[in-house]
């Protein structure tokens, strides 16, 4: 930890479906058009994918804030996938609420492969939001540029048992 | 009307020949033959007995019999086996309500003995609006038995001596009239004739139905029940009450389950304050008032020339005031005297 | 099946209060199929756990473990192993999953994070209703395969009270009625007659009433030891 102290700078990881957001995050990047640096973007086959586990576990893992990038209304490769999406994406804010975190801290937008301008907006937008909320309470912040592990490494507390099942 | 004899006396003087099943007023003008009419007491929300008492002055000489709610819509008030008992001090006959929903077999029973040894002879047996609808909505609702099974419950314990188990009731039965309910406007219509029946082979002795504005679809279900003769086993009041102003006319139409209002007579009860200033609360109330008297009257004027109909039964809720001008309209003032 | 929903995160947490190593046990059977107990749902809720008590400065350790079965002594019994370190055990298993464990490891802290609700099935996606309530003395045969104990709200034996209006129930206007079901159904099968014998007070010692109720299947049962 530097002795100075260094401007708040939001985790926000940005799951993104292949067909649409992933790409518009892509063109943002070859246009050059800025994005919040600490985004972490993981590629999804469609936002029919998340599921609400791995979204309180991102949460868990001390994110600041969580983008759910899918197609415009109508235009999901698997018919409604971002619709599913999206309600478990509201289904995941009431939890956060419930836990006492805030559910700003999560959200969904909707997007097209040619929307890499609106991309790089929404994220840009996000990130003020977060920095308004300030720092997740779960997050151990630790030095910059420590890598964000989601979801994937046993959690502290979290013995793994597999009794029973399948028997 | 079934008349049970009594075996021959064997000594001396005559004991009294029990030829009706209660010997209630009600009981005695029906089987006089007269077009009878009932109405309706709701007991307070307190253990204030001067409001029973009050209630009934206003219905003394107009009508037959009162019912007593029972904990009507599901709202706790004074017993209605205690309210009747009060009457019955005060010499209007009483119809106690009881509903399947506050009661199992057990409680019942006890409580049909305990108000025919207070003088009650009348009691109507309700299935009893859900407790959703009242003021404990958290409470458990019983349904033990539900209405039919009760009306034949209170006729085997009266016919036969017997309680519901099977064992003899020591004395004899409680001599009541039994009553039963009916709704010629709930749902599905087909069913509702047969369910009429099925109260009738169950043992009711007479029939009060949800409060009749339709008169037309009354009609209809009174020809299906003259068509199976289900008149002549069982007498049928209809039930009518006055509409106390516009607005209620239009919640009973589109809020209250299994009523029917049909809009002429919306329309009526909006018409009535035609003229009358909107400031003027009180000449509004009186002239809505005035006009739900009115159709009260026709209504009733009309019921009586549908064959089969035995009586009315008017429930003037929380308006007992307008029962009698009700039944003078009506031309059923004075009541006659039952001459058996 | 047993449909069941998790209780309140508010609930839980009061529930757990003072507790620091619980473990969630989750169960594969109806629990699962009805997404209020399965592996999935132990995980959300865990994890959901730790962050509220994280936030609240009163960290715990919620370890999560599903079995196939809780209702069965035999699929908890590997439990045991290891149980010693939590303080408590948190069921996401029926009512009936949640006693099982309770009977089985009568030493320790066993709290029930659903509420279970009834038997029933799902009627879309996402939605159950109650079909059963287990009175112990099945009617179907009667009511065309339509069940007044547990569809009508007054539990009525004789047709449709007054409150019946549109096809629909008085308590809740997007409830059917059980009666207009029922009259529907024979009556689609001809059998609408039916409906105007009277059926007698039920005897409801097999229902709950009678206090707990117990199958005895001597077939079944294992041969008294001496006789082995």
């Amino acid at each position: 930890m530097t002795a100075t102290e260094t401007p708040f700078e939001p985790r926000i990881v940005a799951f993104c479906c292949r067909h649409c957001a992933y790409a518009a995050a892509d063109l943002a990047g070859t246009s050059r058009l800025a994005y919040p640096p600490a985004l972490k973007i993981v590629e999804l086959p469609c936002t029919g994918r998340v599921d609400v586990l791995e979204l309180l576990r991102t949460f868990e893992d001390g994110v600041d804030g969580l983008l759910v990038a899918g197609c415009l209304p109508g235009r999901c490769h698997y018919l409604a996938g971002n619709l599913h999406a999206r309600q478990r994406v509201d289904y995941a804010r009431r939890w956060l609420e419930d836990i006492g975190l805030e559910g700003e801290r999560l959200r969904m937008i909707n997007l097209s492969a040619a929307m890499g301008a609106q991309f790089a907006e929404l994220a840009t937008e996000m990130a003020e939001t977060i920095k308004d909320l300030g720092p997740s309470p779960l997050g151990t912040r630790q030095t910059a540029g420590q890598g964000l592990s989601i979801g994937s490494t046993p959690l502290p507390g979290e013995a793994v048992h597999d009794h029973g099942d399948g028997r | 009307m079934d008349q049970i004899s009594a075996p021959a006396p064997a000594a001396q003087a005559p004991a009294p020949v029990r030829r009706f099943k209660s010997g209630s007023n009600l009981e005695r003008m029906l089987a006089a033959g007269h077009f009878a009419v009932t109405a309706e007491i709701g007991p307070p929300k307190s253990h204030d007995a001067e409001v029973i008492r009050r209630k009934a002055a206003l219905l003394e000489g107009c009508v037959d019999a009162a019912n007593i709610t029972d904990n009507q819509t599901a709202v706790v008030r004074l017993s209605s086996i205690a309210s009747g008992a009060i009457l019955v001090g005060q010499g209007l006959e009483p119809v106690v309500q009881m509903t399947c929903r506050d009661r199992n077999r057990l409680a019942m029973q006890s409580d049909l003995l305990g108000a025919a040894a207070l003088g009650i002879r009348n009691v109507l047996c309700l299935t009893g609006d859900h407790q959703s609808h009242g003021n404990h909505p958290g409470a458990k609702n019983v349904h033990d038995i539900d209405s039919i099974q009760m009306v034949r419950m209170v006729k085997e314990m009266r016919d036969e001596g017997l309680f519901q188990c099977g064992e003899e009731i020591s004395g004899g039965g409680p001599p009541l009239l039994i009553g039963a309910a009916a709704n010629p406007f709930a749902d599905p219509f087909e069913l509702r004739v047969h369910r009429l029946a099925k109260k009738a082979a169950a043992g009711a002795d007479f029939i009060q139905t949800q409060l009749v504005f339709d008169m037309s679809r009354f009609r209809e279900y009174m020809k299906r029940v003259v068509d199976l003769g289900l008149h002549e086993k069982v007498a049928i009041l209809a039930g009518v009450g006055p509409l106390k102003s516009a607005g209620m006319a239009r919640h009973m139409r589109d809020k209250v389950p299994g009523m029917v209002v049909p809009d002429g007579t919306v329309a009526r009860m909006e018409a009535a304050v035609d003229g009358v200033a909107a400031e003027d609360k009180q000449a509004r109330r009186e002239a809505w008032r005035a006009e739900g008297i009115r159709i009260c009257i026709e209504q009733i004027r009309e019921l009586r020339e549908i064959e089969g109909l035995r009586g009315v039964h008017i429930m003037a809720i929380e308006w007992e005031e307008a029962v009698r001008p009700i039944v003078e309209g009506a031309g059923l003032f004075p009541r006659p005297a039952p001459e058996v | 099946m047993i449909v069941a929903k998790q209780k309140p995160l508010s609930e839980l947490t009061a529930m757990l209060d003072g507790y620091r190593n619980v473990l969630a046990v989750g169960c594969g059977t109806c629990v699962t199929v009805c997404f209020a107990g399965g592996v999935k749902e132990v995980g959300i809720l865990a994890s959901a756990l730790r962050m509220a008590r994280r936030l609240d400065g009163e960290p715990m350790s919620v370890a999560e473990t599903t079995v196939q079965r809780q209702c069965e002594a035999e699929y908890i019994a590997p439990l045991a192993e290891g149980l010693d370190e939590f303080d408590a055990v948190l069921s996401l298993g029926c009512g009936v999953g949640v006693q099982t464990l309770a009977e089985r490891f009568p030493g320790k802290r066993v709290l029930p994070a659903l509420d279970t609700a009834f038997m029933g099935l799902p009627t879309e996606q996402g939605v159950w209703e109650e079909r059963c309530q287990g009175c112990g003395h099945c009617v179907l045969d009667i009511t065309g395969g339509i069940c007044p104990v547990s569809r009508c709200a007054k539990q009525l034996m004789n047709g449709p009270c007054g409150g019946s209006q549109g096809g629909m129930c008085e308590v809740d206007t997007d409830t059917p009625c059980a009666w207009q079901l029922i009259w529907e159904r024979l009556a689609g099968q001809g059998l609408a007659d039916r409906l105007l014998e009277i059926q007698p007070p039920r005897d409801w010692s097999t229902s709950r009433d009678g206090g707990p109720r117990r199958i005895v299947r001597d077939d079944l049962r294992l041969p008294p030891a001496e006789d082995v």
